[in-house]
């Protein structure tokens, strides 16, 4: 077990092939299947991302499965449908994910604690409007090899040519991103609050004797 | 407190403002308990360990052991002469990991053998530590149950169960509310379940992003506490990280007298503080829905999310008929997966595994109601039922109560608590094409093992198909 405090890489800009997966509601199970979460590690997960997906009962890639198509291993974008990430709240989910080598996933929609996992993890997602999602899929289903370029300062990512879609990102997530900043250490600098709060709000739970 | 008349979910996240929100920083938010399992806790503890971090708050903290442990029936840890059927090393590791973080840090866990170990969502509430006005976080999704108690209560990643390890807070924007109303009698035969997977049909599973659900109405008041459990727990189900009911006397008749509860003095405070929690007359939430209890059916899943729901006696969707063609390629792709031809009735499909429990559906009211239907009768023959409590103290007050004989004889397993079937992770689970009717909250592909074919339903319509082997109207079976 690493004894190093979790960092997530800073995020800048990055250019990249993309995956496209552009089916809607996809859950956390499907990005890492429960029978994996036994682990007590954050790393390793990759291999298992969209498992049941991904290889056949005995093990074997299914070959027609794009994350088995061997550009794939280079992607960084991660290309998928409406509410990406809804169910649980397994953080095993961008884990998975930036393991095998996203940072980037792209959907209309998130779930709301998969974004928030994502964003803790140096993995972005980049919600756009159902228009221009659906432009960058066709541009995708008709070019696989097109390379996207996705920049956090200016949130914007471009489709190679004229195309270029701006993407909400909350400030205080991307002020973090951008720097690899810990939020951990940021609740700790409000101590003091803390315990100002705590002064004046007893617990009413009553502890066992 | 005069001023703007505000929701329970204003009201509390307000109580619990540390610093505010301001337009570049979310709000510091403190967190009144904090619940801990397995699963989602093993990396927090190691981040606090590499930087030399203690728990800030073990007495506002408990821990319990669910997810990956073993319910084979009289499988109880009776110390390390004696272990458990755990499904392989690495799980076993896991369970000694929490064991050993809790020894470590002073955290009270409720482990493997004690009287009052199970499920996390089901142990809060029955433990008493579940109150009014809290604000409640577990790693885990399913943490919106507590939203029954009038808590605000939400699941949160691993990263942020460090965080609240550390420093009892977490960062948070004001979410939006949205008022689910239900308002009338339930018809017989229909319960909490029917209740939240109507919702759910209706809004769609990402109906609730970004919103706090409200629910209100008659047919709420009406629920007892762990229907209402059963109502908040499957918020997360339409997107909603959180679900709330406002408290009212049948909260505090619940909570007076558990454990954790105050009592004396400090209960007569705490009472009158609940008391002002409920939603102001006239507060404005963000967007509301109403739906008409009387109207309700009993309902079941036929697809792979829980928005793909229909009443009972209702047919399998055609994707041809759907409006929205953006929407068939899922439809499509869901009826492909549970092999379902489009247009035939969901009463009468086949099913092979009847799964009663989850933190859903397994407490003694649930087991109660499957009794009910099960009493006399026999599980048909070639189903498999399991029925696993949702903790030691269900288990304990079911079998005072003889419910276990009904299920035993009828044919069905009777288990030690857990999460069991629902998440799979245990080694309970639906065989590969094999369908189960189960009253947990997910049918995702593979979430009851992979290839599972998963309908979701309430206690009475699984034990119904159990009788007959089918997807069956409990209306048909029992009388009024």
């Amino acid at each position: 077990m690493s004894l190093a405090a979790h960092r997530a890489e800073p995020f800048g800009s990055l250019t990249s092939t993309a995956v496209l997966l552009p089916h809607d509601d996809i859950d956390t199970d499907q990005i890492i299947p429960a029978r994996f979460l036994t682990t007590t590690e954050r790393a390793g997960l990759g291999a298992h991302l969209f498992a049941d997906w991904r290889f056949d009962r005995d093990g074997r890639p299914r070959a027609e499965f794009p994350l088995n198509v061997e550009r794939a291993r280079a992607a960084r974008i991660l290309v998928a449908g409406r509410n990406f990430g809804c169910g649980s709240s397994r953080e095993h989910a961008p884990w998975a994910l930036t393991d095998f080598g996203f940072r980037v996933v792209v959907a209309p929609s998130f779930g709301d604690i998969f974004r928030e996992n994502a964003l803790k993890n140096g993995l972005l997602p980049v919600a756009l409007t159902e228009s221009e999602h659906a432009a960058v899929v066709r541009n995708l289903a008709r070019d696989s090899t097109l390379t996207l370029h996705v920049d956090l300062d200016t949130q914007t990512i471009d489709l190679p040519g004229t195309r270029r879609f701006r993407f909400p990102v909350d400030p205080f997530a991307k002020h973090c991103l951008a720097l690899g900043v810990d939020q951990l250490g940021y609740l700790i600098d409000a101590s003091g609050e803390i315990a100002a709060y705590e002064r004046t709000h007893p617990s009413t739970v009553r502890t066992l004797a | 407190m005069s001023g703007r008349p505000r929701t329970l979910a204003e009201k509390i996240w307000y109580e619990h403002v540390v610093r505010p929100e301001t337009s570049v920083s979310p709000a510091v938010l403190y967190i009144d308990l904090h619940l801990v399992h397995e699963v989602t806790s093993p990396q927090a503890f190691a981040e606090l360990r590499s930087r030399g971090i203690r728990v800030r708050r073990p007495d506002r903290t408990v821990a319990t052991m669910d997810h990956s442990t073993p319910t084979t029936p009289g499988a109880r840890y009776r110390g390390a002469s004696s272990p458990l059927p755990v499904i392989d090393s690495q799980a076993a590791a896991q369970l000694a990991t929490l064991e050993a973080n809790c020894a470590e840090y002073g955290i009270p866990l409720y482990t493997l053998g004690h009287d009052r170990q199970g499920i996390v969502h089901v142990i809060g509430p029955e433990l008493g530590l579940t109150q009014p006005g809290f604000t409640i976080v577990c790693g885990d999704s399913h943490t919106s149950t507590h939203g029954a108690f009038g808590a605000l209560a939400f699941g949160i990643g691993t990263t942020e169960v460090a965080q609240v390890l550390a420093t009892q807070c977490v960062l948070r924007t004001r979410p939006r509310t949205m008022e689910v109303r239900v308002d009338g009698s339930l018809p017989y035969g229909v319960t909490a379940k029917d209740i939240i997977l109507a919702v759910i049909a209706r809004i769609g599973i990402g109906g609730g992003t970004g919103h706090v659900l409200e629910y209100t109405g008659s047919a709420i008041r009406a629920l007892d506490m762990e229907a209402r459990m059963t109502v908040c727990n499957m918020s997360i189900e339409a997107g909603a990280r959180a679900g709330l009911i406002s408290p009212d006397d049948t909260t505090f008749e619940y909570l007076a007298g558990r454990p954790h509860a105050p009592v004396g003095p400090e209960w007569e405070t705490a009472l009158a503080r609940w008391r002002a929690l409920p939603t102001d007359r006239d507060a404005e939430y963000d967007r509301s829905l109403t739906i008409d209890a009387p109207g309700l059916a009993p309902m079941v899943s036929y697809g792979t999310n829980p928005g793909m729901t229909i009443p009972v006696d209702g047919l399998v969707p055609d994707p041809r008929s759907l409006d929205n063609a953006h929407d068939r390629p899922a439809l499509e792709k869901a009826l492909r997966y549970m092999e379902l031809d489009p247009g035939t009735p969901i009463a009468g499909q086949r099913v092979d595994v009847v799964f009663l429990g989850s933190c859903t559906n397994s407490r003694l009211s649930d087991l109660r109601a499957a009794a009910r239907v099960m009493r006399g009768r026999r599980v048909a023959p070639g189903v498999r039922m399991l029925v696993v409590p949702g903790s030691q103290h269900v288990k304990h007050d079911a079998e005072r109560e003889h419910l276990d004989d009904v299920f035993r004889e009828a044919g069905a397993e009777w288990r030690e608590p857990g999460c069991s079937m629902c998440i799979a992770m245990n080694g309970d689970s639906v065989g590969p094409g094999q369908y189960a009717v189960s009253t947990s909250n997910r049918n995702f592909e593979g979430r009851q093992g992979p290839g599972a074919r998963t309908f979701l339903a309430s206690p009475l319509t699984a034990a119904a198909s159990a009788i007959t082997g089918s997807i069956t109207d409990v209306r048909s079976l029992i009388q009024q």
